[in-house]
């Protein structure tokens, strides 16, 4: 058994980094100090974290004025609130007036596993990447939560990163450069293409494991980015592997499947299979059994792919 | 609807024993599931037993009688102690609540309607319950109806805007079949209230809103049927009453901490617990 981390912590180890380089740096926050582990930076920086309360709204708009200061704030909270509660702020006051905003949305998918439906987040790509200029990302692993916060600090204009709290092993070390946008190829294959992002991305290339077993050669992406979304390594998969799974934590309505689906019907399309949550509230139950309930596991997965590959293989 | 012909003090001392009884299964509920949120469901026991035993006109047997009261959780996290009231109120078995959280179990972390009997609207959100009950409260005006609508709110709950909009609403239609009770118990998740964002003056805040506003012990019985017994306080207008609670009540290591929020207690914890508990009977 491999490592496993939370990446809410490489992103408040990053997040203290930058504030020490750059004084313009600061946190907002909703009474969530604890969860987005922002704790950190509110020790060093006192001044700098502002805590408004219980109250999303505001939470947004205060971060939109915030950055017509000058200032670069993370408006960070549980990302089900930030992307629920405050999609107009996040609408009008942060990608429509082009304020340079970084929300960071913590305890996403179903992380939150047995709080509920309320708590889970699992429609916020259908809600965030149907805006107009925001950048929308889930990342992986340490490094790449890490590189994307220092990204998002360093690059003017609206990002949304979608940060979990459950474990996830090391994908990644120094020597990988994060870009918005731009897929990594994890592993390649000729015979179907993986493609997953946040904690699915480990159990793609699980699943490509599987997969080996049954002679089929699997290809994994980590698409991070949903939007803007890495058209041509999409466009390179369906060509030269001609099957299409994606994995999301995520409703199956919407989310990066449908961002998948909507690039390969009008370019190259192939069959595709897409893997999430099918368009219902989960019930109750902790996060890892969520995921297995959903078949969001990697022998899901490899089934998805097999049913995929069948006509090929008879 | 409150009970006139039993004396007072066997009424209190009624309420007294099942708060204690719902305190202490609630704490063993929260020890076996792992999670929950320990201090809120605390302070907020004995408003929920006065209103379940003595106030509210709810027939578990017809949970849904068009008739009812209208309770509303909007402090949804503490759905375990709205669990253990319904459960002792007859609303469904006591033996459920051992599947508080397990997987498939309809007793969820926020309250659900579509599964739980007794459950008006689902929460777990701050600052959604207000609206729904100002809707509520409409609803029945329009039918001329004499059934009464109830909300509990947390008190940091209240720094969500839609509180206020609700307010705003409930007040320019004078809602006096509308009541919302504050936990105010001074503390949020991390932090107390007033180092967060302060509420003070909170009184002021709800009559500038047009609401009639009464402030009692949330822990005195007496008092919390004397103001139950008495709505509404003001003909035309909504009530609020401004509960003051202790986060964590009835358990000294618990009490006013805002560490225990959401913490869950060891099994250790959990006996020292049961034993303040029980001998306080
Ligand atoms: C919209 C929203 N934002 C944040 C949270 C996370 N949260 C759950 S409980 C809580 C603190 C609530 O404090 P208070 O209302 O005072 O409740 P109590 O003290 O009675 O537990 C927070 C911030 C939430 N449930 N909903
Ligand atoms: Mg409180």
């Amino acid at each position: 058994m491999s490592t496993l981390f939370d990446c809410r912590n490489a992103f408040a180890e990053t997040l203290v980094a930058l504030g020490e380089a750059d004084e313009r740096i600061v946190v907002v926050n909703n009474d969530s100090i604890g969860s987005s582990k922002t704790g950190a930076f509110r020790d060093r920086f006192p001044d700098r974290l502002i805590n408004v309360g219980i109250a999303e709204q505001n939470l947004v708009g205060v971060g939109a004025g915030l950055a017509n200061a000058g200032k670069i704030p993370f408006v960070c909270s549980a990302a089900c609130f930030l992307t629920g509660r405050a999609l107009e702020q996040i609408k009008a006051d942060v990608a429509y007036s082009n304020a340079n905003v970084k929300l960071v949305g913590v305890s996403s998918g179903m992380a939150y596993g047995p709080l509920g439906a309320t708590h889970h987040s699992i429609e916020d790509f259908a809600w965030t990447r149907a805006i107009a200029n925001l950048t929308v990302v889930a990342p992986a692993d340490p490094e790449e939560t890490a590189q994307a916060v220092r990204l998002a600090a360093n690059t003017p204009g609206p990002v949304f990163l979608r940060l979990s709290r459950m474990g996830v092993p090391a994908l990644y070390d120094h020597s990988y450069a994060f870009k918005f946008g731009k897929a990594s190829m994890l592993r390649d294959g000729g015979d179907v293409t993986l493609i997953a992002n946040g904690v699915m991305v480990t159990r793609a290339l699980e699943a490509a494991t599987l997969l080996e077993a049954h002679g089929i050669e699997a290809r994994v992406l980590n698409m991070a980015t949903v939007r803007p979304l890495d058209q041509e390594a999409i466009i390179a998969a369906a060509r030269e592997t001609g099957a299409l799974v994606t994995v999301e934590e995520h409703t199956t309505y919407g989310g990066l499947g449908s961002a998948v689906a909507e690039v390969v019907v009008q370019t190259v399309p192939v069959p595709m299979r897409i893997l999430g949550v099918p368009g219902v509230f989960a019930p109750t139950g902790d996060p890892a059994w969520l995921l297995e309930h959903f078949g969001l596991t990697p022998e899901g997965i490899c089934d998805a792919a097999l049913e995929l590959k069948k006509p090929v293989l008879r | 609807m409150i009970d006139t012909s039993t004396p007072r003090t066997q009424q209190i001392e009624t309420l007294r024993r099942q708060a204690n009884q719902t305190r202490c299964r609630d704490l063993r509920m929260i020890h076996e599931a792992g999670m929950g949120h320990t201090g809120g469901d605390l302070s907020a026991t004995d408003i929920l037993t006065t209103l379940y035993f003595e106030v509210l006109n709810v027939n578990p047997n017809n949970p849904a009688d068009p008739n009812r009261d209208r309770f509303i959780m909007s402090k949804g996290h503490c759905s375990g102690a709205l669990y253990t009231t319904l459960a002792y109120r007859g609303f469904f078995p006591v033996e459920e609540l051992s599947t508080y959280m397990q997987p498939l179990s309809r007793l969820n972390g926020h309250p659900d309607r579509t599964k739980v009997p007794g459950v008006e609207t689902n929460t777990g959100p701050l600052g959604h319950g207000l609206p729904v009950a100002v809707g509520a409260a409409i609803g029945a005006k329009l039918d001329q109806a004499a059934w009464r609508v109830f909300v509990l709110t947390g008190d940091g709950e209240l720094q969500e805007g839609s509180n206020w909009e609700a307010a705003m609403t409930a007040g320019h239609r004078g809602l006096d079949n509308l009541t919302v009770i504050v936990d105010r118990n001074r503390l949020q998740q991390g932090d107390a209230v007033a180092n967060t964002v302060r509420l003070d003056p909170l009184a002021d805040k709800w009559r500038a809103f047009g609401w009639a506003v009464a402030e009692v012990d949330g822990h005195d019985y007496d008092a919390l049927l004397d103001v139950f017994g008495g709505l509404p306080l003001e003909t035309g207008k909504p009530t609020c009453i401004i509960a003051h609670t202790h986060k964590g009540k009835g358990v000294s290591f618990m009490e006013d901490k805002a560490g225990w929020h959401h913490r869950v207690p060891t099994a250790d914890e959990l006996q020292k617990a049961l034993a303040e508990l029980e001998a306080a009977v």
